[in-house]
């Protein structure tokens, strides 16, 4: 008998997860990766239009860890299967250089991970990436959302309901031990009745408190987001795909800061209609464009469902920027108007690099209208999303303490 | 089927096991199993199977990477892990049939021997590694746990020390000569030539270190005196920990062949009932199959024993049937006593044997890997050549401290020993930023770029290349 056994013992292995530590570690290395490329990850088509449980995966570029290496695909030596021959091919170079185990990560290697990540969190990490704190404040209006009523002290008259048994029960104690004091000195004859008299000690009108209340106004907590896209025959899958992950990001940002947030997608060409999100982003249609329909539907939804001064309004158009050279002037107007009813209106022209832009591109036009709160962007590629959309917040930001400043002064 | 089993059933076969192993003259360390389930399989993996190790992200990545891999069935979880250290701690998987438990019992006494007896792991100190890991372990928390140094500050030695880890001496069993030695020396080969040698007798006394040094990681924690203590005991423990793993890295091939050999000629004499036989030889033969387009060490291993047995015996025995002769074992006691991967292969790797393992040499051709050399009279000692130089620590780069003055700005020279590889430019340039974070000054890397000198440095302003084409020099360029 030469070796000592040790036997397994469930508790042990309970105990023996040793890794979790440094494991906890690499994922949070990962995240800060993960983080560096954010830009990346949200133009990955997966993400959008899901709900903010659903888990993402994410795949990250490993953390290496450099030493000095060889080149790859350098001559080396490997066993064959029996018949190797001068000239037969063996495999693929590049990149599949099989890590022999003990040394792991000693051959250079693209290693993916991939990480599970909610919705929740990612939307987290990309604002948290933004590092716009006032932001919060910036486009929202004070609206009375909700109206109640929060104790403040108390008052010596009042009605009964509001009685601070509390309060009212010790200032009669107060006023019983006072009593006692002054007549410890004089203690008299007293007869039986006194002493009676004296056990019962009753509430006097001096006792009774009442609570104060101050009228609690909160303000704002509800937002709509209105996406306004062109599906007209030239928006094609690429531009309708770059439309799609702007609104995402639009929306996830307004779903942050407002407790409720509605989302209407109005779908136009020539003519506008209301449609639900699956349609919007999935339906293709064709024809001519109107933008006008579109703004004027969006008028009517506002109108209708959106009063303005209880809701805060988002608009956001996205386009390629091709209309009916007729319909402009109306555009243009209309445009005002919507920007008069939103927080924030904003028009955002798809252009990917290499497509042709048939008529007038919308984005010169808007480029001579100007009001605080609209905004104009310019999408070319995947890439070009996130920072646009960080430039076109910031952007806002900058004009925040002319529009709201009596907004912020609830804050 | 599958048997069930239980300790008794396994203490009883390790008796016997172990009757073998004295009765072959195997000399071992006590040995000590432990039985775990996957997951602690898998921490002992990470681990490199120290039962207690500091904590770094990489072994985080390590585990993630090996669990998922296991998950998706990309690679099974070895049947055995076993540690260099007095007593031997091996662990055995629970999940795993009776069958597999004895032939790792077997293998595992394999390793055992070898671990005591090749001359490599000598300076390993086998009877104090697990302490001296554990006080790794409490120092590295105490620094972590330190307000004044924290997680960051370590993790970033730990990531440069880490990437120099291997770059120290290749043979432990070389005595390094004291600095004075080292100047003495060269004063003493500088005056057997003739002329004038007072100026160079100078340069010799100023140059520093007189000799290249390999172990750029102890050079800089004595000659930087900017770091801090806890700095320079990091060093000194990730140090530490590479050159007791060197020698596993050293003897891969020879190693697992040793333990290869012996848990068959184990397992042949034990006379095991039928279907655990059965079952020995499918799972024996998966173990040392060729693994086509790579190396298995096991298989290659196995295959350079067998010639040497099959030499000293003058005919290829039958394992099966036949016990291994006494008269031979001295000669591979010795041999497993005074070998290494390198050494191994040089002496006892013939032509016949490459041609039964099918080894070839390939290149890259077009973005495919296309075979250039077989094994044949002609190229064989050119693959062989090949071999001995990718296996064991082959696949470091030897780069070592040339000058750690620069002209008066103690920046710190290194150069690559090129010897026909280049080295992977973004993995150097990025280890050398590891260098400089470490040393706190410039530091140059000197290696070869297409046959011309290439100067990678890295200072305050970031990298930069120099590299000479066709005599010319062509001015740095700045890399951001």
């Amino acid at each position: 008998m030469g070796a000592v056994f040790r036997p397994y013992s469930p508790t042990d292995s309970m105990q023996s997860d040793r890794s979790s530590g440094d494991r906890q570690r690499h994922r949070q290395k990962l995240r800060e990766v993960l983080k560096g490329n954010i830009a990346d990850v949200i133009s990955e088509q997966s993400i959008i239009g899901r709900g903010p449980d659903s888990i993402v995966k994410v795949p990250i570029r490993g953390i290496k860890e450099y030493r000095f290496v060889y080149g790859q695909n350098q001559p080396r030596v490997a066993q064959g299967s029996g018949e190797s021959e001068a000239g037969q091919k063996v495999g693929k170079a590049e990149g599949q250089g099989t890590p022999e185990d003990g040394k792991a990560g000693n051959m250079p290697g693209e290693d993916y991970y991939e990480t599970d990540v909610t919705l929740e969190e990612l939307v987290e990490i990309m604002f948290e990436d933004l590092a716009l704190p006032d932001l919060e404040s910036k486009p929202l209006r004070a609206i009375e959302a909700e109206y109640t009523h929060k104790r403040s002290g108390t008052k010596r008259v009042g009605i009964r309901a509001q009685l601070d048994k509390k309060k009212t029960a010790k200032n009669r104690i107060k006023r019983r031990f006072l009593k006692e004091k002054m007549e410890d000195g004089v203690e008299d004859a007293a007869t039986e009745e006194s002493v009676a008299e004296k056990k019962r000690f009753p509430f006097n009108q001096k006792d009774f408190r009442y609570h104060r209340h101050k009228p609690d106004i909160r303000y704002e907590s509800n937002a709509v987001v209105l996406c306004i896209m062109d599906t007209s025959g030239s928006m094609n899958v690429m531009k309708k795909y770059l439309a799609r992950c702007f609104f995402f990001l639009l929306y996830q940002f307004v779903r942050l800061k407002y407790r409720q947030t509605e989302l209407v997608f109005i779908s136009h060409d020539t003519v506008a209609k209301e449609v639900n999100e699956d349609d919007f982003f999935h339906k293709g249609e064709s024809g001519g464009t109107m933008i006008s329909s579109g703004y004027q539907k969006a008028l009517d939804i506002i109108q209708d469902r959106f009063d303005p001064s209880l809701w805060n309004v988002y608009a956001f158009h996205c386009s390629d920027g091709d209309n009916f050279q007729e319909d402009i002037p109306k555009t243009m107007e209309l445009a005002k108007k919507l920007c008069e009813n939103c927080n924030l209106f904003g028009y955002g022209e798809i252009k990917p690099t290499g497509s042709i832009a048939w008529g007038t591109p919308m984005l010169e036009k808007y480029d001579e209208f100007i009001a605080p709160n609209f905004t104009t962007i310019c999408i070319t590629s995947k890439a070009d999303i996130w920072p646009k959309f960080k430039a076109f917040l910031s952007r806002e930001r900058e004009k925040s303490p002319s529009v709201d400043a009596d907004a912020l002064g609830w804050r | 089927m599958a048997r069930s089993y239980d300790l008794k059933d396994l203490e009883r076969w390790e008796a016997r096991i172990f009757e073998k192993v004295q009765e072959y003259g195997l000399n071992c360390y006590p040995q000590e199993f432990e039985i775990c389930d996957h997951i602690q399989m898998l921490g002992m993996m990470t681990y490199h199977g120290m039962p207690s190790h500091y904590p770094h992200w990489s072994f985080g990545k390590s585990f993630e990477r090996t669990k998922t891999m296991y998950d998706y069935g990309v690679q099974g979880i070895p049947y055995e892990m076993v540690i260099n250290s007095n007593p031997c701690i091996a662990g055995l998987m629970r999940d795993n049939s009776l069958c597999l438990q004895i032939l790792t019992m077997a293998h595992v006494y394999g390793h055992n021997d070898f671990f005591k007896n090749n001359f490599t792991f000598a300076h390993t100190q086998a009877d104090l590694i697990v302490a001296r890991f554990k006080s790794h372990t409490d120092r590295i928390r105490s620094y972590v746990e330190d307000p004044s140094i924290g997680q960051q500050a370590v993790e970033e030695i730990l990531d440069a020390a880490h990437a120099l880890s291997f770059q120290c001496q290749k043979n432990q069993a070389i005595k390094r000569r004291s600095p004075e030695e080292q100047i003495e020396k060269a004063i003493e080969k500088e005056l057997k030539t003739e002329g004038d040698v007072s100026d160079a007798i100078k340069e010799i006394e100023q140059r520093f270190p007189t000799e290249p040094e390999e172990n750029i990681l102890l050079f800089i924690r004595d000659n930087n005196p900017r770091l801090n203590e806890w700095e320079r005991d990091l060093l000194t423990i990730v140090h530490e920990e590479a050159i007791y793993f060197q020698p596993q890295m050293e003897t891969k091939i020879i190693n697992e062949g040793w333990a290869c050999y012996w848990h068959r000629e184990i397992m042949n004499s034990l006379e095991l009932p039928t279907d655990i036989h059965m079952e020995f030889l499918v799972r024996h033969n998966q173990v040392v199959r060729p693994i086509p387009g790579d190396i298995n060490p096991y298989n290659v291993g196995l295959a350079l024993w067998d010639r040497i047995e099959e030499v000293e015996l003058g005919e290829v025995r039958n394992h099966n049937a036949d016990r291994q002769p006494k008269d031979i074992r001295d000669k591979l006691f010795e041999i497993r006593e005074v070998d290494r991967d390198t050494s191994f292969i040089r002496r006892f790797m013939d032509l016949e044997t490459m041609m039964k393992l099918d080894l070839f040499e390939a290149e890259v051709e077009h973005s495919d890997w296309v075979i250039s050399k077989t094994a044949s009279d002609e190229q064989w000692k050119a693959i062989r050549h090949l071999l001995i130089q990718s296996v064991g620590l082959g696949s470091i780069p030897v780069i070592s401290i040339i000058d750690s003055d620069l002209n008066g700005t103690r920046g710190l020279l290194l150069r690559h020993s090129y010897e026909g590889r280049e080295l992977e430019a973004k993995y150097a340039e990025k280890t050398l930023e590891h260098v400089y974070r470490l040393w706190g000054r410039k530091v140059v890397l000197e290696t070869k770029l297409k046959e011309n000198m290439a100067r990678y440095s890295f200072d305050d302003t970031g990298l930069s290349l120099t590299a000479e084409f066709f005599d010319e020099t062509f001015p740095p360029y700045f890399i951001p």
